[in-house]
């Protein structure tokens, strides 16, 4: 695609720090989010959940609910004993409880009513017995063949996946390391914690269609699970998401609660909205797994990779979710920022009685590369090598395959080391700063949109409708959903490029399944590039038009014409011109009435074999930041002083917008690094509030100094490539590397609190070995690993048909 | 269920409401559903986010803590106030300017105490603007943008609001003209 490359200095709408299209109405409080929605004779409903962890469930009695004044409804799991789940292979939710409960704050029945609060009053009345069972509640009592089991399905005792791949010989490889690191790495769960509660309002008309308003990331793929679950025909069902009042990844998966209210509304015959309170909100969670790491990698003297082994156990909570796709993703990139010769991924995700685990912001990738990039770290110190040069020295290159079979594109992630480095002054800081404080640095790498859909299919990922008429109004449909990224804005801002138009003239309609052509979501960094390449199309066909028609009139060849400010005109004399709205009336009268379509499916991956799905993606963005800390030795406390970061962004579509998505993930990160982590204790969630769940205010900000690097992308629309989760991935990394600089003591795991800070601080004093962090690796049953041989090594990109035991004794 | 119900009245943007309302419920909820002014949100409900800010006599205050009947002779601004007429006010052209509403739903909030500060002290410090908003949770920004924002919008309001003009990329009226001439 030539516009993908095209200069900057050409274009007229991308690139420039324009306001959101939707600025307006979110300054002013006009954006509708769901719960905004009143509809006439509005029915509400409340969620009765479980309270115990594990347990079976032996009775309900709804009978003096039902005698409340004013409950319209009561459902009860039996009647929606279809399952759903977001992954084909994870079918395993109900929408409500059925024989078993498996957390606390799972759904168990809903009412519906006139009021709030009679709802609320009516579950309080709703008796339920259980039997409870033991509750299994961290990693290694899911392994424990005495724990009872959660699910009755996966690869093993509370296994819901194993996975085992190798690429290459890679003992052969580690055993030619001069220097081999073995480590153990934690990463706490988190969660999304959007301002706006879920929230969903659904509306069963006279002509027996559903519509359903929802906050949700996914309108598609709630789509396909309300028909699914409520057995009604998909093309009857609507569904429109509300701008999300962020996401994160916590409103891609479809709900409990978008089912219930859709069922509630077929049955009474009334709209009905369901609004979770803040405490719901942490059982919905679908968070940062909980993820622990064992990391082999080894290393010449003269800092070059020569291997690495990595395994992972996710702790998965109580359903799959996104799971196995999570577990994937704990290994797929490692891959992608350094060249590493031959690989071996190892994962595991366990059942436990806590709420699902799914994808936040880089899903299943921050966990993993805060081992790597800590490992690198400490692999530098060992080499007597700066951190930086080490990571240089290592970089993929641009154009290649990894060993596990990933197209890298374009990769400028030296030109990110470089910018950090020379401003954060790192020559003049690293290992030179007084003891208390210090630099850290550390790099990452993340997709533009998974490279396949969540369920196997060979249409678009993405589409786009124009609709242009004789106003010189221009309308642009596509699916996707403004979680607040600003996706409707680059929508606008693509479409205005190409037919030179101001983009706060387009209209733009969006995530209603009715109206607008599919769009899988808003997850995965995929939706700038792949709306963006469908807008591209629709645009460039409705140009053809109106270029045709603008050469008939102007009397110069096709070739010769551009459009901007408004006008169709000749490049050699710009002079010559038709307005733009003239254009559309005369191609409305030679073609009729105006309307193009595009869309975008990425291409196919090299790799084939079983688990190959998971990484690949169009393009990859990279990050690099430096992290400069205080540490407190009397209290353990971090004051991180400021960050620098720079992300290979391709193209900036609006680098005010890119620079807030860089920004928002670095504090996302400083957040995961320093206090977040969601808590239990028998089962019990310790801290579902906004107070005691501690997140970063305005007051624990750092400065932060952001670099754009742009080098466009052929892949992507004009160039660009992600923004909005790859920065969050180097900040704990980088802020770990900073406090051992800054005291000499390896904290291996996050969030890092002061406690932590102290006990190593401690540690050190006294002699012991100066790290904090995870003893033991628990034995994982994982299989024995498929071989599949790098593209270095000659391989296809499919399992070997010999056993890898056989490979290794070989030694090949 | 026995709901009693008072009869209020709440002056709200410059406008007389009279209610008749729960007198358990909060000022959020009698903003939201009676009202019908939606611009206000909602994150806790419990007073730990800061979503639901509003102004009473030009304080802010968490709209979910207080009771209506307590607000009887009050001024109360929300976010739908602080406009004069189609005219954004220079925190919300700041804010629009700088994308510091990414997803939109703390920013009702966030505006009404940027208001009630700039209000007191039009030339408020970053430390000060930190400790200020230290109330208000945003998932989305970091921040930083918001910080940039209201120093932005102090800057316009010192200088008489002359740097408050809209964006225009194109010269519209060219446009609206041809777009008429065609009868």
């Amino acid at each position: 695609m030539s516009r993908n490359t095209q200069n900057k200095e050409s274009l007229n709408v991308v690139g420039k720090p324009l306001r959101k299209v939707d600025s307006r109405a979110k300054c002013t409080g006009q954006t509708i989010f769901v719960d905004d929605l009143f509809l006439p004779g509005m029915l509400f409903a409340k969620i009765l959940r479980s309270t115990r962890p594990h347990a079976l469930i032996r009775k309900i009695d709804t009978s003096r609910a039902e005698a409340l004044s004013g409950v319209r409804a009561i459902l009860l799991g039996h009647e929606l004993p279809i399952t759903f789940g977001i992954l084909p292979v994870s079918q395993d939710e109900h929408t409500l409880a059925i024989e078993k409960v498996r957390y606390v704050g799972e759904p168990v029945a809903v009412v519906a009513a006139d009021e709030e609060a009679i709802a609320e009053e009516a579950i309080r009345l709703i008796e339920v017995e259980l039997e409870e069972l033991p509750p299994v509640m961290s990693i290694r009592e899911a392994l424990d063949p005495s724990t009872p089991e959660i699910q009755a399905y996966g690869d093993g005792h509370n296994i819901h996946k194993l996975v085992s791949l190798e690429f290459g010989n890679v003992e052969e490889a580690l055993s030619r390391s001069d220097v081999l690191l073995e480590d153990l790495f934690f990463y706490q769960g988190n969660t999304h914690l959007p301002m706006e509660q879920h929230c969903a309002v659904a509306l069963w008309d006279p002509d027996d269609r559903l519509t359903l308003w929802s906050s949700t990331q996914t309108p598609h793929y709630v789509h396909r699970a309300l028909a699914r679950v409520l057995e009604v025909p998909a093309a009857r069902i609507r569904v429109i998401a509300c701008p999300n009042g962020g996401g994160f990844g916590g409103k891609s998966d479809p709900f409990s609660h978008e089912i219930a209210v859709a069922k509630l509304s077929m049955k009474t015959g009334k709209p009905v909205k369901y609004t979770a309170t803040r405490e719901e909100v942490f059982y919905c969670h679908r968070g940062r797994h909980p993820v622990l790491m064992k990391s082999r990698l080894g290393m010449k003297k003269n800092g070059t990779i020569t291997g690495l082994e990595f395994q992972t156990v996710l702790d998965g909570g109580a359903y799959g979710s996104y799971g196995v796709a999570s577990t994937f993703y704990t290994g797929a990139l490692q891959t992608t920022t350094y060249q590493i010769p031959r690989y071996r991924f190892q994962g595991a995700r366990v059942f436990t009685n806590k709420p699902p685990c799914g994808p936040k912001r880089g899903h299943g990738t921050p966990q993993p590369r805060f081992g790597l990039e800590v490992q690198l770290d400490k692999a530098a110190e060992k080499l007597g090598m700066d951190p930086a040069e080490l990571r240089l020295k290592n970089l993929v290159q641009p154009n290649s395959l990894t060993a596990n079979w990933l197209q890298i594109r374009t990769c400028s992630l030296d030109q990110c080391i470089e910018k950090v480095v020379e401003a954060s002054s790192w020559k003049q800081k690293f290992r030179r700063l007084p003891f208390g404080r210090g630099v850290g640095l550390a790099c990452s790498c993340y997709l533009t949109g998974a490279g396949l859909p969540i369920y196997w299919n060979s249409m678009p990922h993405s589409g786009v409708q124009l609709k242009l008429d004789r106003s010189g109004g221009v309308t642009v449909f596509c699916g996707s959903t403004d979680i607040g990224q600003g996706s409707d804005s680059v929508l606008a801002y693509i479409v205005a490029e190409v037919l030179g138009i101001d983009p706060f003239h387009i209209r733009v309609v969006t995530a209603d399944t009715d109206l607008t052509p599919v769009d899988l979501g808003s997850y995965s960094s995929r939706v700038t590039l792949m709306t963006g390449n469908a807008a591209i199309q629709a645009a460039e066909r409705a140009r053809e038009l109106l270029d045709e028609i603008a050469a008939q009139e102007l009397k110069v060849p096709k070739e010769r014409l551009a459009a901007a400010g408004g006008k169709i005109f000749d490049c050699e004399n710009p002079e010559k011109f038709v307005p733009f709205e003239k254009a559309v009336q005369l191609a409305e009268s030679k073609f009729g009435t105006i309307g193009t379509v595009g869309s975008y499916k990425p291409a196919e991956s090299p790799g084939k074999y079983k688990g190959a799905g998971v990484g690949p993606s169009p393009t990859y963005s990279y990050s690099a930041a430096v992290v400069q800390v205080q540490v407190y030795t009397d209290t353990g406390f971090i004051n991180v002083e400021k960050i620098w970061i720079a992300h290979d962004v391709g193209r900036a579509l609006n680098p005010l917008l890119a620079i807030g998505q860089i920004e928002g993930s670095v504090y996302m990160a400083l957040g995961e690094a320093l206090m977040e982590e969601q808590e239990f204790r028998h089962g019990l969630h310790k801290i579902p509030s906004m107070l005691d769940y501690k997140s970063p205010t305005s007051a624990d900000m750092c400065e932060v100094e952001t670099f754009l690097v742009e080098e466009p992308d052929a892949e992507g629309p004009y160039g660009a490539k992600e923004c909005g989760q790859g920065p969050l991935l180097p900040v704990p990394p980088a802020l770990v590397n900073a406090i051992y600089d800054a005291v000499g003591i390896r904290i291996d795991e996050v969030p890092v609190t002061p406690e932590k800070v102290l006990k190593a601080l401690r540690w050190r004093a006294d002699g012991k070995a100066p790290r904090y962090g995870p003893q033991m690796f628990p034995q994982v049953p994982y299989p024995e690993a498929k071989m599949i041989l790098p593209p270095a090594e000659g391989g296809d990109g499919r399992v070997l048909a010999e056993p890898a035991s056989r490979l290794q004794m070989r030694g090949e | 269920m026995i709901q009693t119900t008072a009869l209020i009245h709440l002056r709200v943007n410059g406008r007389d409401y009279h209610v008749a309302v729960a007198p358990s419920k909060t000022l959020l909820e009698v903003l939201r559903e009676d009202l019908r002014l939606t611009g206000t949100k909602h994150g806790c409900e419990l007073g730990e986010c800061g979503t639901c800010a509003v102004l009473v006599d030009g304080k802010p205050v968490l709209s979910c803590l207080v009771l209506p009947v307590e607000l009887e002779g009050a001024e109360i601004t929300t976010v739908e106030g602080l406009a004069s007429g189609n005219s954004l006010h220079p925190l919300q052209e700041s804010l629009a300017d700088l994308g510091a509403a990414q997803c939109g739903y703390c920013t009702p909030g966030v505006l009404m105490v940027a208001k009630a500060l700039l209000d007191e002290n039009p030339q408020p410090t970053r430390e000060v603007i930190k400790e200020a908003l230290g109330g208000n949770l945003c998932r989305c920004t970091g921040y930083l943008k918001i910080f940039e924002a209201i120093e932005m919008a102090a800057r316009k309001m010192r200088a008489g609001g002359s740097e408050n003009k809209e964006k225009q990329l194109f010269d519209c009226s060219a446009h609206a003209s041809a777009w008429q001439s065609q009868g």
